[in-house]
């Protein structure tokens, strides 16, 4: 009997049969370079434009003109030329900083066109008639070998003087990824906080009516671009989790009939079983090394927590009370895991080392607790604090300090930004079952809707792409 | 609760261990035990009866127990209440007139909970109805279960009455 247990914990063998609700699998992105961004001399232009003073200090005023390109020439990512796509580059760069909050950024098109010359060699005095703050430079080059070289240079108006520069020879298919990692350099450098752009989110695309609501797994790029589906929604797909490579997902598939954690390969679009088990699993997790699978897997209808290494083997049970065990999220450092449970006789969320020793609650708010995510950062847990409304919260890891930093009636499911600055949640609305992606700063402040082709659930934002 | 905690948490190693978990903390029949007899699982078509629906079907399963397919839950709990336990006795009865039928449980929550919790509570409200009728004499092998969650209501509106339609567990002849 024991022993039989034992085989049926082994992971990831190989499934069959049960891959008829996926789509082509997706090519995995070209390697991005980083490389200096040095490069030559001077001219002239003009502009008009004017920054809206906030006194805020991050309210910033920043310039991001069409990056410039030494010979314009077609090029895969644009029909227009390395021109046009330099232009649109800098379209990229300010729709990130805008929609960050932080910034008053100003685009290409509402600006004049430097010339290759002036991207080393800013003309100061426009600029500063202009009432520019900062200005973000760069250049498109088509390479010999069909690569595209980036550069990207922040500079201080007001010092004339270089901040930062970074350059990137990326695939042509890949020029969205040179835009982010220009951005996250703008960004860390302005604000002193680590970078989250060139960063991926997988989340659950749901179509139809309440009743029927046909829900798949997609993927998209921080910004919402590159949005592909995975899934083709014969089978309800919820609740993805993007490996800290991003070479694998794992997800919630009724594929079979049963709510089942699947590991699917982005790479092959093959999947396999989190375990070979005839009882379902729910509420997948990574490591953030990315080495254990965290899952939830009710026997008897009693739901608890299990650890599994992501290359297979036995399964190990972190929990054993009656009632749900479920969710739990690793501290950055691996050494803990935030998870919810319902032992007290309602949800609230507990800590206990990864090895699942030292059980103890965290929340005593009122209120319930639910689908706590430890920030990458380390210093905050974020959740659907349900008292009434759902309502996305933040704690520290001592339980303290309790904000509320949303109002929606039913917002809930939070993922933290790579860097821990940001949350991303879902909202539901009252009676019409519709859902969307929302992103909340840790003031509270800066709530935005993050736009996605249909509705929207289940968010999951990865690291920073590697 | 608390020091059962602290000693068995390292020894928790197994899957098949939960099953020998505690039971859960509301009063329920006891989890369904191994039979050592053989039931039969799949039995020759049963003779079509003259009129009205077919034996082994949905709607003919439904008008036996006059409705009384589906089992409701107050919010969060999965206890079977008297209006349930006549539910599944109805239910019970009509399985033990069939052998040769196996149903799904099928258990559902409102909307107004978190996804993860919701599945894991669908989940368990379908064991408690197939723990009751286990209890009542049916072979557990005849009862699976499975959980959607808040993923499939039957009511649309987002109010005390809909939720309370939405939280329930529903017994579907498997075909």
């Amino acid at each position: 009997m024991k022993k039989l247990a034992i085989l049926l914990a082994f992971i990831a063998s190989p499934l069959m049969a049960q891959n008829q609700d996926l789509g082509s699998p997706v090519a995995e992105g070209g390697e991005v370079e980083t490389i200096g961004a040095d490069e030559s001399q001077a001219e002239e232009g003009g502009l008009s434009f004017t920054v809206t003073d906030e006194s805020d200090w991050a309210d910033l005023g920043v310039a991001i003109p069409g990056f410039a390109t030494d010979r314009d020439v077609s090029t895969p990512a644009s029909r227009d030329g390395t021109g046009a796509l330099g232009r649109e580059i800098a379209r990229v760069i300010t729709a990130n900083l805008r929609n960050n909050g932080l910034f008053q950024p100003v685009g290409p098109d509402s600006l004049p066109q430097p010339s290759f010359a002036q991207i080393t060699d800013p003309n100061w005095g426009t600029w500063r008639g202009r009432g520019a703050e900062m200005l973000v430079h760069g250049y498109v080059r088509a390479r010999s070998d069909g690569r595209l070289m980036v550069g990207c240079y922040l500079y201080d108006v007001a010092l004339g003087d270089e901040l930062v520069r970074e350059g990137w020879v990326v695939p042509p298919a890949d020029w969205r990824r040179a835009a982010h990692k220009c951005s996250d350099i703008v960004y860390s450098r302005l604000t002193g906080e680590d970078p989250f752009f060139d960063s991926r989110i997988a989340y659950i695309a749901e179509t139809g009516p309440k009743d029927r609501r046909v829900k798949r797994l997609a993927i998209m790029d921080s910004d919402g671009a590159n949005h592909r589906f995975l899934t083709l929604g014969s089978a309800t797909a919820l609740t993805p989790r993007y490996s800290p490579d991003y070479k694998r997902l794992l997800y919630l598939s009724y594929v079979d009939g049963n709510p089942r954690i699947y590991v699917y390969d982005i790479g092959t679009g093959r999947q396999t079983l989190v375990t070979q088990s005839a009882n379902p699993t729910f509420a997948p997790r990574w490591s953030p090394d990315g080495r254990f699978i965290l899952y939830s897997m009710a026997v008897a209808g009693n739901t608890d927590i299990y650890r599994v290494p992501s290359n297979g083997g036995r399964s190990i049970r972190l929990t054993d009370t009656p009632g749900i065990d479920i969710g739990g999220s690793y501290s950055p450092d691996g050494s803990r895991i935030v998870f919810e449970s319902d032992r007290s006789g309602s949800q609230q969320c507990y800590v206990m080392n990864a090895d699942g020793s030292n059980q103890r609650r965290l929340t005593f708010f009122g209120g319930r607790c639910a689908t706590p995510e430890w920030s990458p950062r380390g210093d905050q847990i974020a959740f659907t604090r349900i008292a009434g409304d759902f309502n996305i919260a933040v704690m520290t890891p001592q339980g303290r300090n309790l904000r509320v930093l949303t109002s929606g009636w039913q917002d809930e499911a939070p993922t933290w930004a790579p860097n821990g600055r940001i949350i991303q949640f879902f909202r539901t609305q009252r009676n019409s079952g519709r859902s969307a992606l929302w992103q909340v700063d840790l003031t509270g402040r800066n709530e935005r809707r993050l736009p996605t082709p249909v509705d929207a659930s289940d968010p999951a934002w990865g690291p920073i792409l590697p | 609760m608390r020091l059962r905690l602290k000693t068995g948490m390292l020894l928790a190693g197994t899957a098949a261990m939960a099953a020998c978990a505690p039971k859960a903390p509301e009063v329920l029949p006891p989890p369904p035990e191994a039979p050592a007899s053989t039931a039969p699982t799949s039995a020759p078509a049963p003779a079509p009866t003259p009129s009205g629906p077919t034996v082994g079907s949905q709607t003919h399963f439904e008008s036996a127990v006059n409705g009384q397919n589906v089992i409701y839950f107050d919010t969060d709990r999965f206890n079977i209440d008297s209006a349930d336990a006549a539910a599944l006795q109805a239910q019970a009865q009509y399985l033990a007139r069939y052998p040769q039928i196996s149903i799904t449980v099928e258990g559902h929550a409102d909307e107004r909970g978190t996804r993860e919790y919701n599945l894991a509570l669908g989940e368990r409200r379908a064991n408690s109805a197939k723990n009751y009728l286990v209890g009542l004499g049916v072979d557990p092998r005849r009862i699976s279960t499975v959980s959607y969650g808040k993923e499939r209501p039957v009511a649309l509106g987002s109010n005390e009455q809909a939720w309370a339609q939405n939280r329930r567990a529903v017994s579907v002849v498997v075909n």
